[in-house]
């Protein structure tokens, strides 16, 4: 059977395999994403973000359970980074989901961010279309610890919840733009610790200061690891899904991710074949190889390199 | 920047890199030579799965499968390594997926690790294993260098 169509069938070493061909960049995955493509557009996306430590693999075994409770089922995405020095990472998110393992309607998988940035991996999409295909009803990606700016998350998901814990910043930290624009739920996780109140308000406050939208990002206190406060969170992520069908905010949505995407898969393939032509024996990798006394304009080097492109693109 | 890291290669995005799983099999929890065992692994550019403490043999072969990965490391200071590692190797050929290769690693008596290595187990690092010997292991296509 085509790795495809074992997929399909539900095996769950073709969707392990089909995935780690879209990390090892494999074209077959190209291929096989192409292929699968008619069967995709069926699951809710759910992305979990925030700083590190903050709780998000905490929270989203806790939301593996409540989503399972409800008879759906589950893919996990979790994203951790990777070393830029030696290409290797310690993924660390299963363990907090670990008693989900031999649950037949949950799928986890760690993925390095493998050099990308913004928050997930080059593969994460290739994966989501996967698990999608797959047939589960929920996919949640959870983004490495992210800082203020990496947004990426936004681009590939219906809602995003972030993840805040108490004493997480005063009320210049809210006004600042990123981070806390792209937020559709708030959770703010560890109310266990005190202050949450404090952190909730200033949230708060930093909503009300924004532009009037059609969706106020509700908040929601929560303690993953005693699991309280769980169901609100994903009731309000459920209020959010609802929203965006009734008010047609999900149609305009994907169809910005499709733009994302195309923009993405272009920029990868422009950059894979800038390195290639910067490396290789070309009259422009010669310049920059015999450049000794760094006289070199990049502006030029890059229209060079634009100019040198073949018309038709393609491997 | 430390001095070492200007020698070291940048890792390129798109490279095929390997994957293990690294768990704790059974019900002791001593940890640290796992933990250490898995750093050392990311230091040679393996992407390591940590699954923790407590697994079941059936926990890490599904665990194995879901992350796709090449090979799967347990370590055990329990005394259970002869029941719960051939039960590993029982379930991957079971689920078809003895392509994974395993080996081991804790308080395993020399006599038991040459019958693990019968079943086919690949390797079993006892106390006392440099780190370096690990990565050679790693960077020999896990097998024995």
């Amino acid at each position: 059977m085509s790795l495809a169509g074992a997929l399909l069938s539900g095996d769950v070493r073709a969707l392990a395999r089909a995935i780690s061909l879209a990390e090892d960049r494999d074209p077959q995955a190209t291929e096989l994403v192409a292929e699968l493509q008619p069967q995709t557009g069926k699951a809710f996306l759910v992305g979990l973000t925030g700083s590190p430590g903050t709780g998000k693999s905490t929270l989203a075994d806790a939301l593996v359970k409540v989503i399972r409770d409800r008879k759906q089922t589950v893919g996990v995405i979790a994203v951790d980074p990777s070393s830029p020095f030696t290409g290797g990472a310690v993924l660390g998110d299963r363990i907090r989901m670990s008693r989900h393992t031999l649950d037949k309607g949950v799928f986890i998988r760690s993925m390095g961010a493998r050099g990308h940035l913004g928050g997930l991996a080059a593969a994460t999409r290739e994966a989501i279309h996967l698990l999608d295909a797959y047939g589960r009803d929920v996919i949640l990606v959870e983004t490495v610890g992210v800082g203020q700016s990496e947004l990426e998350i936004s681009t590939i998901c219906d809602t995003v919840v972030l993840v805040l814990m108490p004493e997480s910043g005063d009320a210049v930290q809210t006004i600042k733009a990123g981070i806390l624009e792209i937020a559709d739920v708030f959770v703010i996780n560890k109310v266990d610790l005190g202050g949450a109140e404090k952190t909730r308000r200033l949230i708060q406050d930093a909503i009300a200061l924004g532009p009037k939208q059609a969706w106020r990002p509700p908040i929601v206190l929560a303690s993953a690891a005693k699991e309280e406060g769980i169901e609100p969170v994903w009731d309000a992520v459920l209020a959010h899904q609802a929203y965006l069908t009734e008010s047609g905010a999900l149609a305009a949505r994907r169809q910005q991710r499709l733009k994302q995407e195309v923009v993405a898969l272009v920029a990868e393939r422009a950059r894979d074949e800038a390195r290639r032509m910067l490396d290789g024996d070309t009259a422009v990798g010669r310049r920059l190889r015999e450049n000794r006394n760094g006289k070199l304009n990049p502006y030029a080097l890059a229209e060079e390199v634009l100019g040198q492109r073949r018309p038709q693109g393609g491997n | 920047m430390p001095a070492q890291a200007s020698t070291r290669k940048q890792a390129p995005e798109t490279a095929k890199r390997w994957r293990v799983l690294t768990a704790k099999v059974g019900l002791d929890g001593h940890d640290r030579g796992v933990k250490v065992v898995s750093r050392a692994l990311r230091d040679a550019g393996v992407e390591v799965i940590y699954a923790g403490l407590r697994q079941t043999p059936e926990m890490v072969v599904e665990a194995a499968i879901q992350e796709d990965v090449d090979a799967i490391g347990v370590s055990l200071h329990s005394g259970a390594h002869m029941t719960l590692i051939p039960r590993i190797l029982e379930l991957l050929k079971e689920r078809n997926a003895s392509d994974i290769v395993v080996f081991g690693g804790g308080i395993i008596p020399q006599d038991d690790a040459d019958a693990l290595k019968k079943m086919g187990v690949v390797e079993i690092f006892g106390p006392g294993t440099s780190l370096q010997a690990i990565i050679d292991f790693v960077n020999h296509g896990f097998k024995a260098a």
